[in-house]
């Protein structure tokens, strides 16, 4: 078994990580890749513990799974666009298309995982700590919501940003306040806006920028309906075949990750369904009060446009900077829905409201979770006979 | 202290140098931010800051040092309020004279300097209690350490943000032939926070004294 080789390997590493060893300086690296492929089996020694196969790691890898689609789809609209932009789509075959995106996209992926994991292997060994297992999960999730002609140095350092402000500023993975692939792209988004926001952006022409058709605008259809251009076919928005951020289009691919998340038990439930029933309900009311035609566009329209299916389903359920509290989820992901859509219909200077209301839903998540709990104890204190 | 002792003895001279690092009043006791984040877009006006703040500072300790034995405790606030102020105005009127445009760029800020926590607090905390050679010492070198971290922050600022020192450019054209791109999150005050807070992260990493214990 090759499986068994491998254990074995690093069976017969290990003495030279321990305590001693001459290899001990990068001791965390070496547990970093061991318990990314095998259980550890260190045992607690005090108290008793429930023991599940499902840890930190497990639970990563999963969210990563449920985001493949997603790529995988993102990989293929960014090929689609190209070819649609230039008129080469009808000679083109699919998989000519895929590998188109597939080469765009795969360097910023690596740029993401190669910057963050190098800096959190870093801070482990200088802080003589695990490697933790966070950034697995975020170096996904920040190439899926870039622009495809983010450049990669840009990446690089939002990347760094969000690892070292975001994350090990606070304590590291768990302790963060807010999202860090949300931060990444916050902290791009505010530096580099003419990289980030715009027509230029959303596809990559390469060196076939002079053969676009005729009419080619570039813009996402979300860009336009803010111009007051109603140009899009909800159901492309739905399958995904828009111009975007590489992995934000297909709420069709959005979803089915959704679904793997929600029967693993990994992301909450309560919150995406929250999310979007706030997002609804402020559709529906900027819909009765519509002054003008992106007011005008029917409220469900919104789920399906930019980045709100992404953000509902990946950005708010991260466990660490989400509300903890059964109760508290609701009120977390029904805030979003509707700060989400408040910012982006009635603020014109941020068309991607969803970023900012997780952001800032962050911020106020354990507010959120204090007030629950403390209502839930002052109810209980209501039932006690005996006087406190 | 003894009337003997000489006004840069170690002791005085430690009133200097200590607001410089370990008792900064910014990065270790956390004060004066507003200003700190408000003017340090970039290195000039930073530094014109600074010197204002060195200057009001100061002259403001002497002051109610020598009328420290004279002020009514009960209106002593005012009191120090109008020396500040009338110090202030004077800088702002020299600031308009001389070097207008930064002037305009600080804009309310140099009136602001009189709101600023670290001239209340030395003149609270030292002036009140001490010779006017101490004080002045004292107030100096918290002025300074105040200065020091504007000067820090602004370079930083105005180097990534806008390319340029002092309003010349340091990042070479080629670089931004070959898509280079200010930051422009580092013109923005909350990079200016940020930066302040990398500051004192390398700080107490160096200095382990100022990090509190783990309650």
């Amino acid at each position: 078994m090759i499986g068994q080789g491998f254990k074995n390997f690093f069976d017969k590493q290990r003495p030279k990580f321990e305590k001693g060893g001459k290899l001990h300086t990068f001791h965390s690296v070496f547990e970093g890749f061991e318990t990314f492929l095998y259980v550890s089996d260190a045992t607690t020694k005090k108290g008793s513990h429930v023991r599940d196969y499902i840890d930190l790691k497990r639970t990563m890898i999963f969210v990563v799974l449920a985001l493949v689609p997603t790529m995988l789809f993102g990989m293929y609209n960014i090929g689609y666009q190209h070819f649609a932009a230039i008129g080469a789509l009808a000679e083109t075959t699919f998989m000519q298309v895929f590998i188109y995106g597939f080469l765009r996209v795969l360097p910023v992926i690596i740029v993401s995982y190669g910057v963050g994991l190098g800096i959190e292997f870093a801070f482990a060994q200088i802080k003589g700590h695990e490697i933790h297992e966070g950034f697995l999960v975020s170096g996904l999730l920040i190439p899926l919501v870039l622009p495809i002609d983010t450049p990669l140095w840009m990446t690089a350092i939002a990347v760094a940003f969000s690892v070292i402000i975001a994350k090990e500023a606070f304590g590291g993975t768990g302790m963060n306040i807010w999202n860090p692939a949300l931060i990444a792209r916050a902290f791009l988004f505010f530096a580099y806006p003419s990289h980030m926001s715009g027509d230029s952006v959303w596809i990559r022409l390469g060196t076939d920028a002079d053969k676009v058709v005729d009419g080619f605008s570039g813009a996402t259809p979300l860009g336009l309906a803010l111009n007051g251009i109603l140009d899009y076919n909800i159901w492309d928005a739905f399958w995904g075949f828009i111009p975007g951020s590489i992995g934000e289009t297909s709420s069709f691919a959005i979803l089915l990750g959704a679904a793997f998340l929600i029967i693993t038990g990994i992301g909450s439930w309560k919150i995406m369904l929250s999310t979007v029933l706030g997002a609804l309900f402020t559709g529906a009311l900027i819909n009765v009060f519509a002054v003008n035609p992106f007011m005008e566009i029917p409220f469900w329209h919104h789920l399906f446009l930019g980045g709100f299916m992404f953000g509902a389903v990946f950005m708010t359920t991260d466990p660490v900077s989400a509300s903890q509290t059964a109760k508290g989820k609701w009120i977390y992901g029904f805030l979003i829905g509707v700060l989400a859509i408040v910012i982006r219909v009635l603020n014109p200077a941020f068309p991607e409201g969803v970023m900012l209301a997780i952001l800032l839903m962050n911020t106020f998540a354990p507010l959120i979770d204090h007030y629950v709990v403390q209502g839930n104890v002052r109810r209980r204190l209501k039932r006690v006979s005996v006087k406190v | 202290m003894s009337d003997k002792e000489t006004l840069f003895s170690k002791k005085n001279l430690r009133l200097l140098t200590d607001p410089l690092g370990s008792k900064n009043p910014i990065t270790v006791q956390v004060l004066g931010i507003c200003s700190a984040l408000a003017v340090t877009a970039q290195l000039k006006p930073s530094v014109v800051m600074a010197i204002s703040v060195v200057a009001v500072m100061g002259f403001s300790n002497v002051i109610v040092s020598l009328l420290r034995n004279t002020i009514p405790n009960r209106i002593r606030i005012i009191v120090q309020l109008v020396i500040v102020a009338s110090l202030v105005i004077l800088v702002d009127q020299i600031l308009k004279a001389y070097i207008y445009d930064v002037s305009k760029q600080l804009s309310v800020f140099v009136g602001l300097i009189i709101t600023n926590c670290i001239i209340m607090g030395r003149l609270e905390a030292f002036a009140l209690g001490n010779k006017p050679g101490p004080s002045f010492l004292d107030g100096i070198g918290n002025a300074a350490g105040y200065g020091l971290i504007l000067v820090i922050v602004g370079f930083f600022r105005e180097l990534l943000g806008a390319g340029t020192i002092w309003g010349l450019q340091i990042i070479p054209e080629g670089f931004y032939n070959f898509g280079y791109v200010n930051n422009g999150l580092m013109v923005l005050s909350p990079m200016a926070l940020i930066t302040v807070g990398i500051i004192i992260w390398v700080q107490r990493y160096r200095n382990t004294e100022l990090v509190e214990e783990n309650k």
